[in-house]
């Protein structure tokens, strides 16, 4: 897949968002462009991963627009944002969320199989991505047998295995120590790279923000990017 | 801390004597270190022979007579200058930090942006470290690290103060 640098990817425009009398979004502005890690920052409860949600086609906002790849991606009816969701996002979330049933093997090869890809090529493609992060030796093992560190990473290679162009990692290292959240965060950051891969970071370390190219802050539902502060 | 800048922006809310202006700088900055008046009157003859600030009135008495300083456009411009740069991230800023809040706040100028400033400029050296660090051999690692902890420590002082301006904000003015 080909990232076209420069070029924005998923961009969004004066997104509002309120739970009953809580307003969550109040005029967010964002972008990112292809194979760009942007982190995105803010304190507890200022809107950001409600921002996340937004961009990933999981909530629809109040108002405003999300424009994935030239396509206002709420115009799309829920069957097409599923599918997108699907074939071209990767998801990783604070506690990697892996199918206890399955192992780690079949975890990563999930996405794959559910896009109709017979179990043979859709695991050998999930050994692969197990071996680059490192985690092969992982692979007949399930999810409740492994540590939170290589859970974390079986979570980033299900996330890379179906070549998305934009994963959305909220939070992924916030159940980790350091040593190993910055061992997750090297290896999703390397990898992403390597394939063209977006990568929207929601995070609230400044250690893990800083393996991005640049980060934008959530404050009072409104995102304000922090390159244009100096 | 830059005393000149400091007291210089204490002048922008009106003209003012030495001693009042230290007096409000005690208030403000002293934190039981007060500043002396040779101090005071060494940085504002050096302000008054770079123009930034001039002589609004002399007011004679029984002992030496009391000069009353106004700011000057230029120097209005300069302290406007020195908050808007952010400062080049190093141990224990915070109260180089503080002190430019509080100025900004007693200024009408936006806290915000100032914190916003220096906490770009934070991520920035951040960035450079972390990068350093993975292409680099343990020891790089190591030698960032601890940069980074210390960057970080800054960080959480920024966001933290960010929280607490609309508070500070009313203690300062008041």
């Amino acid at each position: 897949m080909t990232a076209v640098p420069g070029a924005a990817l998923l961009t969004a425009g004066d997104l509002r968002k309120s739970y009953g009398p809580t307003s969550a979004l109040a005029g967010a502005d964002f972008s990112i462009s292809g194979g760009e890690v942007v982190a995105v920052m803010g304190p507890s409860g200022s809107g950001k991963s409600t921002l996340l949600h937004c961009l990933a086609g999981i909530v629809p906002p109040d108002g405003g627009r999300v424009t994935y790849r030239g396509r206002d991606m709420y115009s799309l009816s829920d069957a097409e944002r599923s599918a997108l969701r699907r074939e071209e996002f990767g998801f990783v979330f604070q506690f990697g969320q892996l199918v206890p049933e399955l192992t780690c093997l079949e975890n990563v090869a999930l996405p794959l199989r559910l896009a109709g890809l017979p179990r043979r090529r859709a695991e050998a493609r999930a050994e692969e991505l197990l071996a680059r992060l490192e985690v092969a030796d992982l692979a007949e093992m399930r999810p409740g047998q492994v540590s939170g560190g290589q859970g974390q990473r079986v979570a980033v290679a299900r996330a890379l295995v179906n070549d998305p162009r934009v994963v959305f990692a909220d939070e992924p290292t916030g159940a980790l120590d350091s040593l190993n959240g910055e061992r997750v965060m090297g290896l999703l950051v390397a990898a992403a790279r390597e394939s063209g891969t977006a990568v929207v970071l929601v995070t609230h370390e400044t250690r893990v923000a800083a393996y991005s190219d640049r980060e934008v802050v959530v404050r009072d539902g409104r995102a304000r990017d922090l390159a244009g502060a100096v | 801390m830059s005393i000149s800048h400091t007291l210089l922006g204490l002048l922008e809310s009106g003209p003012c004597h030495g001693y009042d202006l230290k007096r409000t700088f005690d208030v403000h900055f002293g934190h039981g270190r007060p500043l002396h008046y040779g101090q005071v009157y060494a940085t504002m003859s050096r302000l008054l022979k770079n123009g930034l600030v001039e002589v609004d009135g002399v007011e004679p008495g029984g002992g030496p007579e009391r000069k009353r300083y106004a700011i000057t456009d230029a120097g209005v411009t300069d302290v406007e200058r020195w908050l808007s740069r952010p400062e080049k991230p190093e141990p224990y800023l915070q109260s180089v930090l503080y002190t430019k809040v509080v100025l900004a706040l007693l200024t009408d100028r936006s806290a915000d942006d100032l914190l916003d400033t220096q906490r770009a400029e934070h991520l920035r050296l951040m960035r450079e470290l972390t990068r350093r660090k993975i292409d680099g051999d343990l020891a790089d690692q190591l030698v960032c690290d601890h940069a980074l902890f210390h960057l970080e420590a800054d960080l959480r002082w920024l966001e933290l103060t960010a929280a607490r301006l609309d508070r500070l904000a009313s203690e300062v003015r008041s």
